[in-house]
């Protein structure tokens, strides 16, 4: 193996392995094939994160596919996370992706089940739910680690990804929560997202569960950050999605700030929670996912010194 | 057992816009147990389409059957003195009626009154829930007499999703979350190890995936 006992040799990995503090962005690519625009989102992003997440039709609304945007990062010298979904692709699609995604040069991937077609801009469509996330992330791996397809047929030069999972830790029945992410790691996730955090103290919780539990040894735990831009932005976070616990002091904070100053609270609050996310044990970096927000985040970033980001060999 | 719901009355009216004398047939089976086909619908159905037709000035005859079971050759056999003496033929029974009445009778025409929807049963009087897929393969003793496949939206066999909801399916609060209900018997029942298992992908050959399928019963076959 050329990349020296890495896994895949990204970037990401390097950055985490060599035992950095990681910071991940994240990028939706455009409802069109308008490069311009996807140019716009990402170069914000350049030399301010470790890797850039490309959602794959996130909210099942169409956009162009995750896979060509990351391609189009990789051309651009960016690192991209593939992000693939198990809505839309069954095995042979899934596996056929991830060897035409290696061979465009992207080395993350995050496996997700995807949201249900029911949210997007295609409710008719049909759904396909082949694999389910868990057996997607054993592919990636067996496809790495054995070099065989899922039929068990040799792989012509496997693809070498670094093999990324979700984790929702507020998301119902909570107390199995840390047990599925344990299952994604038992699966093979190198690293874990999470979901955004806006309750610290039950993300303590979790956080304790999971070191306790050995699953920060055996996999990089990056705690999800998005800023908040409103009062009314967390409220309709509170009430409307599913998983999501906002508290209701934070709601206070934001509205106590008034008009007009209600942003900067905002970043205010993600820049705390990243310091504490430093120091907090088990966890090994910050996936910030600035929605629409693409622009603020080097300044977030370098106000919550995270910059220069580290160049590892 | 198969679950459906009536066509909206103006789709029927539609369908049977060309014809004046036509056969309305009910069926036993199901239909008759989910009320959507048997004889007091297919009373109903066939009095309000005369009526309609009577108030549009173009009357029309319907004559009423039920069968025992629209999906029984021996059954169907049963309207062989009449059925061709009608412009058409209106089943109520499910999606299976129609094709054997038309493989029966390949002069006539039939048309559908009903969608057939799932299989399932009553939960409550006047309420079906899904509940099998008919993947081919029951995995139910997997999780706890609870199928996935058929009653999670996504069909995950590592669930819950992210989705879920105060024991509500992302999709609609009008959808449990099976996984919601799979763990909490689990957590229940001191039975979280279950949960930790991997199930390997699922081979969907046993499903419609892998085309239409055959049960054939040696020892049953003259
Ligand atoms: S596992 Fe398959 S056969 Fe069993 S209930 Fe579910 S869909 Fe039906
Ligand atoms: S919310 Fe529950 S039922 Fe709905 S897709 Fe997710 S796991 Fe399946």
């Amino acid at each position: 193996m050329s990349d020296n006992g890495f896994k895949s040799g990204s970037n990401l990995e390097k950055v985490l392995k060599a035992g950095h503090f990681a910071f991940t962005g994240e990028c939706g690519p455009p409802k069109g094939a308008n490069l311009k625009h996807l140019n716009e989102k990402m170069s914000p992003l350049r030399g301010v994160v470790d890797a850039i997440n490309v959602t794959d039709n996130q909210t099942a609304v169409v956009r162009m596919s995750s896979k060509a945007a990351s391609a189009l990062m990789v051309q651009a010298g960016l690192e991209p996370n593939f992000q693939m979904v198990c809505r839309d692709r069954n095995r042979i699609a899934m596996q056929s992706d991830i060897l035409g995604a290696y061979a465009l040069g992207i080395r993350n991937m995050l496996c997700l089940s995807g949201d249900h077609q029911k949210f997007g801009n295609h409710p008719e469509a049909k759904n396909v739910y082949d694999l389910d996330s868990m057996q997607l992330i054993a592919l990636v791996k067996q496809m790495r680690d054995e070099g065989k397809f899922l039929n068990g047929e040799d792989i012509d030069e496997p693809p070498r990804m670094f093999i990324g999972a979700a984790s929702n830790p507020f998301a119902e029945p909570t107390d199995f929560r840390v047990y599925r992410l344990a299952n994604k790691i038992d699966a093979g996730a190198d690293f874990i997202q999470t979901q955004c955090i806006y309750n610290m103290p039950r993300f303590r919780e979790f956080m304790k569960r999971a070191v306790d539990m050995g699953l920060a040894e055996r996999a990089y735990i990056l705690a999800g950050v998005t800023p908040m831009k409103s009062a009314g932005m967390a409220k309709y976070m509170a009430k409307f999605v599913p998983g999501m616990d906002v508290p209701a002091e934070l709601i206070k904070r934001l509205e106590g700030a008034g008009k007009g100053k209600m942003a900067e609270e905002g970043i205010k609050f993600a820049i705390e929670q990243i310091e504490e996310f430093k120091e907090m044990e088990g966890v090994a970096g910050v996936h910030f996912m600035a929605i629409e927000w693409e622009h603020k985040v080097p300044e977030i970033a370098e106000r919550a010194g995270m910059l220069p980001r580290p160049k590892v060999d | 057992m198969i679950v459906a719901d009536r066509k909206p009355l103006e789709e029927i009216q539609e369908m049977i816009a060309p014809y004046d004398n036509i056969m309305l047939v009910g069926c036993k089976g199901c239909v008759t147990v989910c009320n959507v086909g048997g004889l007091k619908e297919v009373q109903i159905l066939a009095s309000t389409l005369r009526i309609a037709r009577k108030k549009e000035g173009r009357p029309i005859q319907i004559q009423e059957r039920v069968i025992e079971r629209q999906c029984d050759p021996e059954y169907v056999e049963q309207l062989r003195d009449t059925c061709d003496q009608f412009d058409a033929v209106l089943s109520m029974a499910c999606g299976v009626g129609p094709q054997f009445l038309s493989a029966a009778y390949p002069n006539q025409r039939f048309f559908p009154t009903v969608n057939t929807t799932f299989m399932g049963g009553a939960t409550q009087h006047g309420v079906w829930e899904e509940r099998c897929a008919g993947c081919g393969n029951c995995i139910t003793h997997w999780f706890d007499g609870m199928c996935p496949i058929a009653r999670c939206s996504k069909s995950l066999q590592h669930g819950p999703c992210g989705g879920s909801n105060h024991g509500k399916c992302e999709v609609s609060k009008d959808i449990e979350c099976v996984w919601d209900l799979i763990v909490r018997k689990k957590i229940e029942q001191g039975r979280l190890d279950d949960l930790r298992k991997y199930w390997a992908a699922k081979d969907w050959r046993t499903a419609r995936d892998g085309g239409p399928r055959k049960s054939v019963r040696e020892e049953l076959v003259k």
